[in-house]
């Protein structure tokens, strides 16, 4: 079964040549897609286009182009991942898109995450939030048996839906708040539900919102849009995990 | 006689890590603040060996090209992990995965090496659950196993489909706790560009901020290469796109040998290629191939009209469906090899078989395997790649037979290293994928995670500091020494060089050709004239990318054309030596299948008498042939066998 | 405790546990309310409000109350520009995963239009039977008890008053819309949720919701239909 072709798409795409300087939205003509392709594959067609004539390509993040690397991001007509569900934007694919249709591709706008260049932008406040707590701190070496710490089932199910995080931020993206709640609290979550997490819980808790705050991200409204943009339907309800993990560790002090 | 130098230690096999061990030097952590390790990449090989060595008190650089530690590409294995614990109770042993490893590996892995191996995979286990990593659980709590290709016991631990992506994201958190720390300093964006040795030892790196284009140099007592394989030379691989062999190249054009670069495994499990736009493979775990049965018609006529989409794959009766993995393979059937489903489906495809519109394909029907089990069982065990494969190819697998093909997956193949993860060059490192040592020339499946954290937490920290003890009275690296100032001015010269072709092709036109060539020869079936020709055609395709290269932009800004135009720089001369080892070595064995040496049935036939030894190969300039040096392989333990799954 | 009061996650506890306790209040609120149109001669509502202004218990629970809307207002403007700052510059798509009337994405917005009614409401009852008077407010007796005729302040407008019936029927469903995601999310907040209690609240949450509009909206209708 041969895709569909789209004769012709508009893609307008936000450019800036650097962090500083001003930028603006370009629309270019994309012509013969299959629908088959995916959407990265379509900005790479472009790109070849731009090259080709002499024009700078659009500078985007990706890299496995399988879903879960987590580097690739862009807002596309009004999504983060663009319009479909638990995808990523290398995931997407043109048959989401119809004959005729104007693409609007922007960067994650969060103030947290500056863009780079067109629509790259630096995640390096997510680096800031996991160094500064999302680890059990175990040095390599001396550590008992993995089977001396039975696991209930469903706890390490539990662990495991939070640690699917891949730290694309289309949370922090997609949240009116540009909050980084779902991402932290997916971190904090699998290893509260976890033996080897419990020794440092609180100042875990602590630690990592602390930074998330200090970085700029806003506050969270509950809105639960961040789970819907989620490639991996990761769960509000571990947002409810982090509040009580971080209120018991503040109570507590 | 051989001037390359193994290390390999003295005793019995069960003995040898434990004697090396007791006899290397140790750094006291007095010495160990002074000294500083530069490590490239940061998989799960990299990550693993940053965090453990800034654990021991190393001053530790690490560098990723992108923009997290927790991007490479090992995030992306889904199977599993092996380790010689013997949970289930099924008579596994280091013994048995030691075995397995080496048979698997079609006798061309190091001995030694394969043991040590086996003998800490358990430790990584426990590593990693201390780290947190949510391994599967049995209900009363303990860890889980399941099964793989290839052998007879269930040693392969597992988180979900996205193992890989949990022991990196452990590694990570490790690594990212030193950073906290201050141990390590972590450079994200930046790509290395060249070595820096001094008096023939490894003294630090050149690297280029991709975000500011800035060129900069990097000083270290010790140098560690751990940027995974080569398999972009083929340009569409189920490597990611920035997957990279510069960091390897570098080191083979500054005196470390690379072995067996001939050693690349193809995954039989792959979504095929659409179209000639597409940019990358993607692949369905091996672990499908428990239920799924892989056929293609028995009549011509039907495959003809599956290609032009006349009739679909369920019109087809069962007794036109020629299943022929269990045809040819009755006892292993559907679990036999990668490497000898890859050739098998490729034989079917060649013989006008194929079933998609490019005959490139063939079906892996889950039918059966649904009528038997119930569309729930199948749903849990493999709903998340099902998913996976509907919004790629918009087809239901529980509705048709999904179709796959082989793609590239893994390179066996490296940077040639001694029994202390050394290579030719002291002072510079290579582990993980990115070295050649523990795999011979076909991998098992969840081997690749077990030989990175292996190499990186285990082996790693106690080998180097066998060089470092006599580094200690070193300062700190001045690179402001003329040889830094050198080698940056020759990574500034490349750069300007292919910045300033500016010709009328982009780089991505000569890295499809580039893949184009390798794969038609040097890919599942390769012969001498095919690999001559290989040569010849990539030498030229050289000439007009130095001719005709277009690179856009800016060289002082984020600038990824320029970044691929100097990966495929390196990836033509690397795919020309890739050929030419594979011309050298006329025997079939593990991934490489040489038309000329098989049997009557068309069976891969090794050829232990001429090739039982690593090729390791020494560059002597870009247009001049490089020189072989061969290490032989002796099997003092294992007895050599053909391999056969009849 | 250091530094909960500025946290994220502190300031959000604030509006959690205030919202919850105006929740209840509305409750009474609403109850009492309800009086109205139970009993046309007005003595039940009149007993009900003068039970309530002379109770002392009532008087001291009216301050918090007071400061629990205080808190409550001046937090969510707080929280609101906090975190408009974390997004200096907006999508030119706009936001297409949640639909424009979702409450979640404009609980300041209805927060705003429920105070201004407030402020309208307070003046239309509140105000004039605590400070002001008012000619209707005249004393009556009930069971043998002198008290205002507060029920006759209320009829009156409602039944003379189309507008404020609309006005009123609004400020119940703006109410409502508002619970109907500040229940369960109050719970969210202060971590008292997880993945099945997560469904329930959002249910119960919903439900008040629907039972706050009705029944604070069937008040003006049920005088302008029936009068």
């Amino acid at each position: 079964m041969a895709d569909k072709i789209l004769n012709k798409i508009y893609v307008k795409v936000w450019r800036q040549n650097s962090p500083k300087a001003k930028g603006r939205f370009e629309t270019y003509t994309v012509e013969n897609i299959s629908q088959g392709t995916s959407f990265l594959e379509m900005i790479d067609i472009l790109n070849d286009q731009l090259i080709l004539g002499g024009k700078d390509p659009i500078a985007f993040d990706h890299d496995c182009r399988e879903g879960i690397c987590g580097m690739c991001s862009l807002y596309i007509n009004g999504h983060a991942h663009g319009p479909d569900t638990m995808v990523t934007t290398c995931q997407l694919h043109m048959r989401r898109f119809n004959e005729g249709q104007t693409i609007t591709v922007e960067p994650w706008r969060v103030g947290a995450f500056p863009v780079i260049k067109d629509v790259m932008v630096d995640r390096t406040a997510f680096e800031k939030i996991q160094q500064a707590g999302g680890f059990v701190s175990v040095n390599t070496g001396g550590v008992p048996d993995g089977n001396t710490i039975p696991i209930f089932q469903d706890d390490a199910e539990e662990a495991m839906d939070a640690a699917a995080c891949i730290g694309c931020g289309a949370c922090a993206a997609t949240c009116k708040n540009s909050s980084a709640m779902l991402f932290v609290a997916a971190k904090v979550s699998q290893f509260a539900k976890l033996p080897q997490g419990q020794v440092e819980a609180k100042r875990r808790a602590k630690a990592m919102v602390a930074k998330m705050d200090e970085l700029g991200f806003g506050g969270c409204t509950n809105t639960g849009a961040c789970e819907l943009a989620c490639p991996k339907s990761i769960s509000i309800a571990h947002i409810a995990r982090l509040n009580r993990e971080y209120l018991v560790a503040k109570l507590s002090d | 006689m051989s001037i390359l130098n193994s290390n390999i230690p003295e005793g019995p096999i069960s003995q040898k890590w434990s004697n090396h061990k007791a006899k290397i030097k140790v750094v006291s952590p007095a010495n160990k603040r002074k000294l500083e390790i530069i490590v490239i990449g940061t998989g799960l090989a990299g990550a693993s060996a940053a965090a453990s060595l800034s654990e021991l008190g190393y001053n530790v650089k690490a560098f990723c090209y992108q923009d997290s530690p927790r991007r490479a590409h090992s995030i992306a294995a889904q199977g599993g992990i092996n380790a010689a614990k013997n949970y289930q109770n099924d008579n596994d042993s280091v013994y048995r995965l030691f075995y397995d490893t080496v048979k698997g590996g079609d006798y061309r892995s190091r001995e030694a090496n394969v043991h040590r191996l086996a003998e800490v995979s358990p430790n990584i286990i426990d590593q990693c659950v201390a780290q947190g990593v949510p391994f599967a659980r049995e209900y009363g709590g303990l860890l889980s196993n399941r099964s793989f290709g290839g052998v007879l016991v269930s040693r392969t631990f597992y988180a979900r489909g996205q193992t890989g992506q949990q022991l990196l994201l452990g590694a990570y958190s490790a690594l990212n706790r030193q950073i906290g720390a201050g141990g390590v300093k972590m450079y994200t964006r930046h790509e290395m560009l060249d070595l820096v040795t001094i008096d023939g030892k490894a003294r630090g790196i050149i690297a280029r901020d991709m975000v500011t284009g800035e060129i900069k140099r990097f000083g270290a007592h010790a140098v560690v290469i751990a940027s995974g394989g080569y398999g972009n030379v083929f340009f569409l691989s189920t490597n990611a796109m920035g997957c990279n062999a510069s960091a390897s190249w570098v080191c083979y054009k500054k005196g470390a040998f690379f072995a067996n670069p001939c050693f690349v495994q193809i995954h039989p499990t792959c979504i095929p290629v659409h179209g000639s736009q597409q940019s990358k493979l993607t692949l369905m775990s091996e672990s499908l191939r428990n239920d799924g049965r892989v056929w293609t018609p028995r009549k011509l006529e039907d495959a003809e009209k599956l290609r032009k989409g006349i009739i679909g794959p369920n019109d087809i009766a069962d007794a036109d469906r020629d299943f022929y993995l269990e045809r040819r393979y009755p006892s292993y059937g559907n679990l036999v090899p990668r490497d000898v489903a890859s050739r098998a489906a490729k034989e079917r495809c060649d013989a006008g078989f194929g079933v998609n519109s490019e005959g490139k394909a063939v079906y892996l029907d889950f039918k059966y395997s649904i009528e038997r089990l119930g569309r729930s069982t199948i749903e849990k065990r493999y709903g998340n790649l099902f998913q996976m494969y509907e919004k790629i190819t918009d087809h239901d697998p529980y509705k048709e037979p999904m179709q796959i093909y082989p793609a590239i997956h893994y390179t066996m193949g490296g940077t040639w290293v001694d029994y202390n993860l050394m290579t030719t060059i002291p002072g510079l490192y290579a582990i993980g994928e990115a070295n050649f040592s523990d795999h011979g020339a076909n991998r098992l499946g969840a081997s690749a995670l077990m030989q990175g954290l292996a190499d990186g937490y285990f082996v790693l920290p106690y080998t180097i500091g066998d060089y470092l003890a006599g580094e200690i009275m070193v300062p700190k690296i001045d690179t402001n020494l003329p040889e830094f100032i050198e080698a940056e001015k020759g990574v500034t010269t490349k750069l300007e060089k292919l910045f300033n072709i500016k010709g009328k092709t982009p780089v991505d036109h000569f890295h499809k050709k580039l893949g184009h060539i390798m794969w038609e020869y040097v890919g599942m079936a390769r012969n001498a004239e095919g690999l001559t020709k290989a040569i010849k055609e990539i030498q030229e395709l050289r000439v007009e990318f130095y001719k005709d290269l277009l690179v856009p932009g800016e060289m002082k800004n984020v600038n990824p054309e320029l970044e691929k135009a100097g990966r495929v720089a390196d990836f033509i001369e690397l795919g020309e030596l890739l050929a030419r080892d594979a011309l050298n070595r006329n025997e079939s064995c593990g991934g490489h299948f040489r038309v000329e040496s098989c049997t009557e049935d068309g069976e891969a036939k090794r050829d232990d008498e001429n090739f039982a030894y690593v090729a390791a190969w020494e560059f002597k300039g870009v247009d001049s042939v490089p020189v072989l040096h061969k290490e032989d392989l002796v099997f003092e333990t294992i007895h050599l066998t053909q391999r056969s799954y009849k | 405790m250091s530094n909960f009061l500025s946290a994220s996650i502190g300031r959000k506890v604030f509006m959690s546990l205030t919202g919850l306790f105006l929740i209840s209040f509305l409750f009474v609120h609403l109850t009492l309310n309800l009086f109205l149109i139970f009993d046309n001669s007005g003595n039940l509502f009149n007993q009900a409000a003068h039970f309530m202004a002379t109770n002392p218990i009532i008087k001291i629970v009216e301050p918090i109350l007071a400061l629990g809307f205080i808190i409550h207002i001046i937090w969510s403007g707080w929280i609101t520009l906090e975190n408009m700052k974390a997004r200096p510059q907006g999508y030119a798509s706009g936001d297409q995963l949640l639909k424009w009337w979702a409450p979640s994405k404009n609980m300041f917005i209805l927060g705003a239009m429920i105070l201004v009614f407030l402020v309208l409401h307070l003046f239309n009852f509140w105000v004039k039977i605590k400070f002001t008077g008012d000619p209707l407010l005249g004393q009556i007796t009930v069971a043998g008890a002198e008290m205002e005729n507060t029920y006759a302040l209320v009829s009156n407008l409602f039944i003379h008053y189309p507008l404020y019936d609309l006005i009123y029927v609004l400020g119940g469903i703006l109410v409502g819309l508002h619970i109907s995601h500040g229940f369960w999310s109050a719970f969210q907040t202060i971590g008292l949720s997880n993945i099945n209690w997560m469904k329930r609240l959002k249910y119960i949450a919903n439900l008040i919701g629907i039972v706050f509009a009705v029944g604070f909206s069937s008040i003006p209708l049920y005088f302008l239909i029936k009068f």
